[in-house]
């Protein structure tokens, strides 16, 4: 076990669920939505440690060096990181949209106004859980 | 912000400059580190603090939100009618080879319009993305 | 991995994830993230990847940061004190953090040339790159050319993650405010 060569994946673990713990023990969303974004950003440098090639340069063509770090992994994080800021962008809609409709983006107050709902439906028939505007 | 003397000189300095700097990375992806997903962004950002200090509604002004919708679908058009194309010349989807009679010709010309399709979605995207976000402020 | 500018942004990394999980002003938790992305930007220029550490800069620490912030105009700064106990959050993440480094310990090492990454179709890129493509860039040239059906599909996510937004949030601030 070579501690200086594993390094770099331990600390990606470790950024890996601190992102995961922001995600799962934290009750409002928008917070959620920047826990999933360190999580991915701690994925984008797993691939990246990986093409890392000692003594490499970067992946672009010149004379004089023979040795270039992998540029695949470079490919696949690059339209990842833009693909990553679209979904967040549709998240964080879907969190406004939360917000407008129940008045609140704790999970705890969502889910008492949406059982508070379902009652109120099953007493007075027609009325709905949170007024959606248009 | 609109108000700000200093705010509205230094915007006015630096738009140009990153609008510019959006283009040598769209054009110059080819030969040093860029291409279409950062050329994208960058340009977006421009207009991102356009909005920012001149206003939404003067940013809708520059680029108004029905242009935005029809750049966000010609990008990808773009992209795919590449494609299409060279099936039609007889070649694989995506196949940058027939596009022009020297094959490393056929490349950069293919890389030339596939790299300008993804920077026009990307920049019409991140633009309409925010004037969304900003503009659901507004109007309240 | 001996390289200490690395192991220095790695411990700083480290530093803003913590500080993230602590703040309750959503405010700095957003500024946190922002400072994360440009330090995961220049560890990505460390590790010669420098067309990604291009792009999570004006991402990262540019664009996403900015639609948090707007997403905070709407939705409000603070978030509420949590009620929840955090044990057992706590031991999900230490298990599954346990298991993870234990699945690391087979892992090539940092900067092994000889790594199966490092040994499949990459070689070929690199070698082919300048006659086939006939450009310097090989991460455009495997963007664009080789991997092109890759990127359609990413360019097709993004076109509807924006058709997405604009249904949801609609856009348009002019003719329709009174």
């Amino acid at each position: 076990m070579d501690i200086l060569g594993h390094l770099n994946y331990w600390v990606v673990v470790f950024l890996m669920m601190t992102g995961f713990y922001v995600v799962i023990a934290s009750g409002n969303l928008v917070k959620k939505v920047v826990g999933l974004n360190l999580f991915q950003a701690s994925v984008f440098i797993l691939y990246i440690s990986m093409g890392v090639v000692t003594g490499g340069e970067p992946p672009i063509l010149r004379d004089g060096t023979d040795v270039y770090s992998n540029p695949l992994p470079h490919v696949l994080i690059l339209t990842a990181i833009v693909v990553g800021v679209a979904t967040t962008a549709l998240g964080l809609a879907l969190a406004i949209r939360i917000k407008e409709a129940y008045g609140s983006l704790e999970e705890d107050e969502i889910h008492l106004k949406e059982t508070e709902g379902l009652n109120d439906t099953s007493n007075h028939s027609g009325e709905s859980a949170g007024g959606i505007d248009g | 912000m609109i108000n700000n003397p200093v705010l509205r000189v230094i915007a006015k300095i630096m738009i140009p400059l990153i609008l510019l700097f959006a283009l040598y990375v769209q054009f110059h992806g080819d030969y040093g580190p860029g291409g279409g997903f950062q050329a994208g962004v960058i340009f977006a950002a421009a207009l991102v603090l356009y909005a920012m200090v001149f206003g939404i509604e003067a940013a809708e002004r520059v680029i108004p939100a029905k242009v935005l919708k029809v750049l966000i679908a010609t990008g990808v058009l773009i992209y795919g009618g590449v494609g299409v194309y060279t099936l039609l010349l007889g070649s694989d989807f995506l196949d940058y080879n027939t596009l022009a009679h020297d094959p490393v010709h056929g490349q950069h010309l293919g890389i030339f319009l596939v790299e300008l399709g993804v920077g026009i979605t990307v920049a019409a995207v991140m633009i309409s993305i925010f004037l969304a976000f900003a503009g659901r402020g507004a109007r309240r | 991995m001996s390289d200490p500018i690395l192991i220095a942004l790695f411990a700083m990394m480290i530093l803003i994830a913590l500080a993230a999980i602590r703040l309750s002003d959503l405010f700095a938790v957003v500024i946190m993230f922002s400072i994360y992305s440009l330090l995961a930007a220049s560890m990505f220029v460390q590790m010669d990847a420098v067309d990604v550490a291009f792009t999570e800069a004006a991402v990262g620490a540019g664009i996403s940061t900015i639609l948090m912030l707007a997403t905070l105009v709407l939705t409000g700064r603070f978030e509420k004190p949590s009620t929840h106990k955090s044990l057992l959050p706590l031991t999900v993440v230490g298990l599954t953090g346990a298991v993870l480094v234990y699945g690391t310990l087979d892992m090539p090492l940092f900067g092994d040339p000889n790594s199966s990454v490092n040994l499949h179709v990459a070689d070929r890129y690199l070698e082919q790159s300048s006659t086939e493509i006939g450009i310097p860039n090989v991460v455009t040239s495997i963007l664009a050319s080789y991997r092109g059906y890759d990127t359609f599909g990413e360019l097709t996510v993004i076109f509807t993650a924006g058709i997405g937004v604009m249904a949801l949030l609609g856009i348009g601030v002019r003719g329709r405010r009174k």
